[in-house]
């Protein structure tokens, strides 16, 4: 194996030996996986202790990677070359940077959180050890995408995203729908990634490197060999961000990803599958920014879009966990409409409120759910008294998500709406303002129904027990402080840990208040609140009663999901399931079938002629033939040896005399 | 003396040693034919050496070697004679087939 090593260096520290053993990070999940495989069913906890230990492991280091970026800043990047292929060289490496960093305590704070939580939520599941196993892998290849240094490793890790989500949706697979749901999940994906990988190639050959720093670097110095591709391939790795970000008119797969553990849900949503997309926007930011800019409109307009339709679809559904589903590709709108709008810090830094509040919205959900058991809302109402950590978190990660001021999601929204203003997407700005107001209507919707009014459930309801409320508190409060990371004028850290990267940027924007828009932001936020505290608030008899308000063209559509499936079902899949795949299997049983057939006839009789004639006629007469032969030759042959001696002696006398005869004669 | 008296005798009892090995029925008789034929042979041996008288004597010592053997010979041949004896309670070679196929 040839070591192929470079070292980068700019403005910061190498980051010592902390960055180079960085990949045991990466490696830490992978190697719990294996180990739950192999005896995680002997282990008391079915293996979720290995997974847990892992997961701290990850989080104290990524902590301690954070504290350095934070400190000092770490720019670092190493590869090792795994294979030459042609011109391509195929390398392995791990990438820390500002970004990376950030992205690596994202995964790290959650995954601990989640999986210390999923101990309590799966204890005595069908499949504890397999659900430990397959996390790991969940969370080992999100960390294999995020420490990438060039495009291949991550499509690898992308692609083992894609992977694992598919068996975690379908964790439950006895039921039919589950199955489909994972399905659903992973073809949708597939389809988005076919852009990903198909932009990674132009890219990269036009480069002749796969490495991010010398694609980006290209990009920022207006390379000739990028120019003719760059929007073309910005484009495509756009089509791949918004299959696993759940863009519109990709985001269906991820309602119906609900059918998985509601833990799957919480870190799917908050740190290791989602954000992939938006990762990947982040890491190409320079390409966006300069070369491809000319899409970025496109951007702003997918993002913008998703953050209304998904906003709107989450008012009318009845699971609570398909509320913050909806919600969740909502805010992914949010992030990249943001990126789009050259909001460059604006989008990871709702990544990163996103990913605290997100993740603890669905712990909470989970613990409703493991009380009531039931997913929807109409069995659940007045959980406040016997929840109380449930409520207290559920109302800190709400308020976050809402934008309130001083939690979490108010300072992220307010710098997204900020940017979008300040850089010419008014419009945009406008809906995003529009997206607050029914961010907060269908949450405090969610409130009101889950958590006031009278019990409609029939289940016994119980606190959860602490392993998993203890997540939960923590989380509730990371929810309240994770904006303070970055308030304009006050404190700006976290657009310093986020931009120290190995390319300059050629531009970015860090915003300031921008007081006229926070304050529409804010009155919007409050504006839906009070409206869903008059039309939720008043209990009663059924929660059908209760959740009763029809607004007549729009609550269709919406409880149709725009008729989205159906379109897909009447133009893609049925079409697919129906003529063409008809046409395939025809094609299949009497062409392909037919030659198969056909070459099976022939073979068979060809081989009857050599097996036959051939062989048993042919050579096996011969064979036989020469064993009769010699066998009665051995017969005639064998009456030469009577036994008795004197005839040997008398046979023996004879040849000698005949020798004689035979040399006097001859001599 | 000639070379030629001592080679018509020995040729007179090795016709007699061959005729004895093939007509006589009893073992032991059959054993003394070779024995006569034996015998022939190192008269024949004993004669050349005596008519070319080599320097290493190789008549005299072939004939010593055969002698040996011959002891040895009969006395294996005799004692396989008595087992079979005791077996068979008979000596005739036209009874001991067993040995065919």
């Amino acid at each position: 194996m040839v070591f192929a090593a470079e070292e980068v260096m700019v403005h910061a520290t190498d980051g010592g030996w902390l960055a180079q053993w960085a990949w045991l990070i990466v490696v830490a999940p992978f190697v719990a996986m294996v180990a739950i495989v192999f005896f995680g069913k002997r282990m008391p906890r079915k293996g979720g202790e290995v997974a847990v230990g892992a997961m701290g492991f990850v989080f104290v280091y990524a902590a301690a990677l954070l504290i350095l970026n934070i400190t000092k800043g770490v720019i670092y990047q190493h590869s090792i070359q795994v294979a030459q292929l042609g011109n391509v060289s195929v390398e392995w490496g791990w990438v820390v940077d500002g970004l990376s960093t950030m992205m690596y305590f994202v995964v790290g704070i959650l995954s601990f959180l989640v999986f210390t939580y999923a101990i309590g939520y799966m204890k005595g599941d069908v499949r504890e050890t397999w659900f430990f196993a397959a996390f790991s892998l969940f969370v080992g290849s999100m960390l294999v995408l995020v420490s990438a240094p060039n495009l291949i490793q991550l499509i690898v890790g992308w692609e083992g995203v894609g992977l694992s989500s598919y068996l975690l949706i379908g964790h439950y697979w006895e039921e039919k729908e589950n199955s489909s749901a994972g399905m659903k999940a992973f073809y949708t994906n597939k389809i988005a990634d076919v852009g990903l990988i198909i932009g990674a190639i132009v890219l990269g050959t036009a480069v002749g490197s796969f490495r991010y720093s010398d694609i980006l670097d290209a990009a920022a110095s207006n390379s000739s060999v990028l120019v003719p591709v760059a929007v073309l391939g910005g484009v495509l790795l756009f089509i791949g961000a918004m299959g696993k970000s759940a863009q519109f008119p990709f985001h269906v797969w991820l309602p119906d990803a609900m059918a998985g553990p509601t833990p799957v849900s919480s870190l799917m949503h908050a740190a290791t599958m989602v954000t992939a997309g938006v990762y990947l926007v982040a890491r190409m930011y320079p390409l966006y920014a300069g070369m491809a800019s000319d899409m970025r409109v496109l951007i702003v307009i997918i993002g913008t879009v998703t953050l209304l339709i998904a906003g709107l679809l989450a008012i009318v559904q009845d699971d609570l966990k398909r509320v913050l589903a909806y919600s969740t590709v909502s805010q992914l709108g949010y992030m990249v409409a943001a990126l789009g709008a050259g909001g460059y810090t604006a989008g990871l830094f709702h990544l990163w409120t996103h990913a605290f509040f997100k993740g603890l919205l669905f712990l909470t959900a989970g613990s409703i759910i493991h009380a009531v058991h039931s997913n929807n809302m109409s069995d659940m109402g007045g959980l406040r008294k016997q929840m109380p950590v449930t409520f207290w978190s559920f109302t800190s990660a709400s308020l976050a998500l809402v934008a309130i001021i001083p939690f979490a999601g108010f300072f992220s929204k307010d710098e997204i709406l900020a940017t979008l203003g300040n850089n010419g997407y008014t419009w945009a700005m406008w809906i995003g303002i529009l997206g607050a107001f029914i961010t907060a209507f269908y949450m405090g919707r969610a409130m009101f129904l889950t958590f006031f009014g009278s019990y409609k459930g029939e289940a016994h309801v119980h606190e959860s027990p602490g392993v998993m409320a203890v997540p939960m508190a923590i989380l509730a409060v990371a929810s309240l402080i994770a904006g303070w990371v970055n308030i304009p004028g006050v404190y700006e850290g976290f657009h310093h840990w986020v931009t120290g990267r190995a390319i300059a940027f050629p531009s970015f924007s860090t915003e300031g208040f921008d007081v006229p828009v926070m304050l529409t932001g804010l009155g919007f936020a409050l504006a839906g609140i009070i409206v869903a505290y008059f039309v939720y608030f008043r209990d009663a008899e059924t929660q059908q009663a209760r959740d009763r308000v029809r607004i007549p063209v729009l609550w269709p559509l919406l409880e149709h999901k725009y008729y989205l499936d159906d379109l897909y079902l009447a133009t893609l899949i049925n079409p697919i399931k129906g003529p063409i795949a008809r046409a395939v299997n025809w094609t299949n049983s009497y062409i392909i079938d037919g030659i198969v057939n056909g070459a099976g006839v022939v073979a068979r009789i060809l081989a009857r002629f050599v097996y036959g004639d051939l062989d048993q006629k042919g050579i096996d007469l011969a064979v036989n033939t020469a064993a009769i032969v010699t066998g009665s030759a051995g017969g005639q042959a064998r009456r030469l040896q009577t036994g008795k001696v004197q005839q040997y002696a008398a046979m023996t006398v004879a040849g000698a005399v005949l020798l004689v005869i035979a040399i006097v004669i001859f001599t | 003396m000639s070379l030629v008296q001592f080679l018509v005798l020995g040729a007179f009892m090795f016709s007699l040693g061959v005729y004895g090995l093939l007509v006589r029925r009893n073992a032991v008789m059959v054993l003394l034919a070779i024995e006569l034929m034996l015998n022939a042979v190192n008269l024949n041996l004993i004669a050349f050496e005596a008519a070319l008288r080599t320097t290493f004597a190789g008549g005299q010592i072939f004939a010593i070697f055969a002698i040996t053997v011959a002891a040895a010979e009969v006395g294996i041949g005799l004692a396989i004679v008595l087992l079979i004896f005791r077996n068979r309670r008979s000596v005739n070679v036209d009874e001991l087939d067993v040995m065919r196929w």
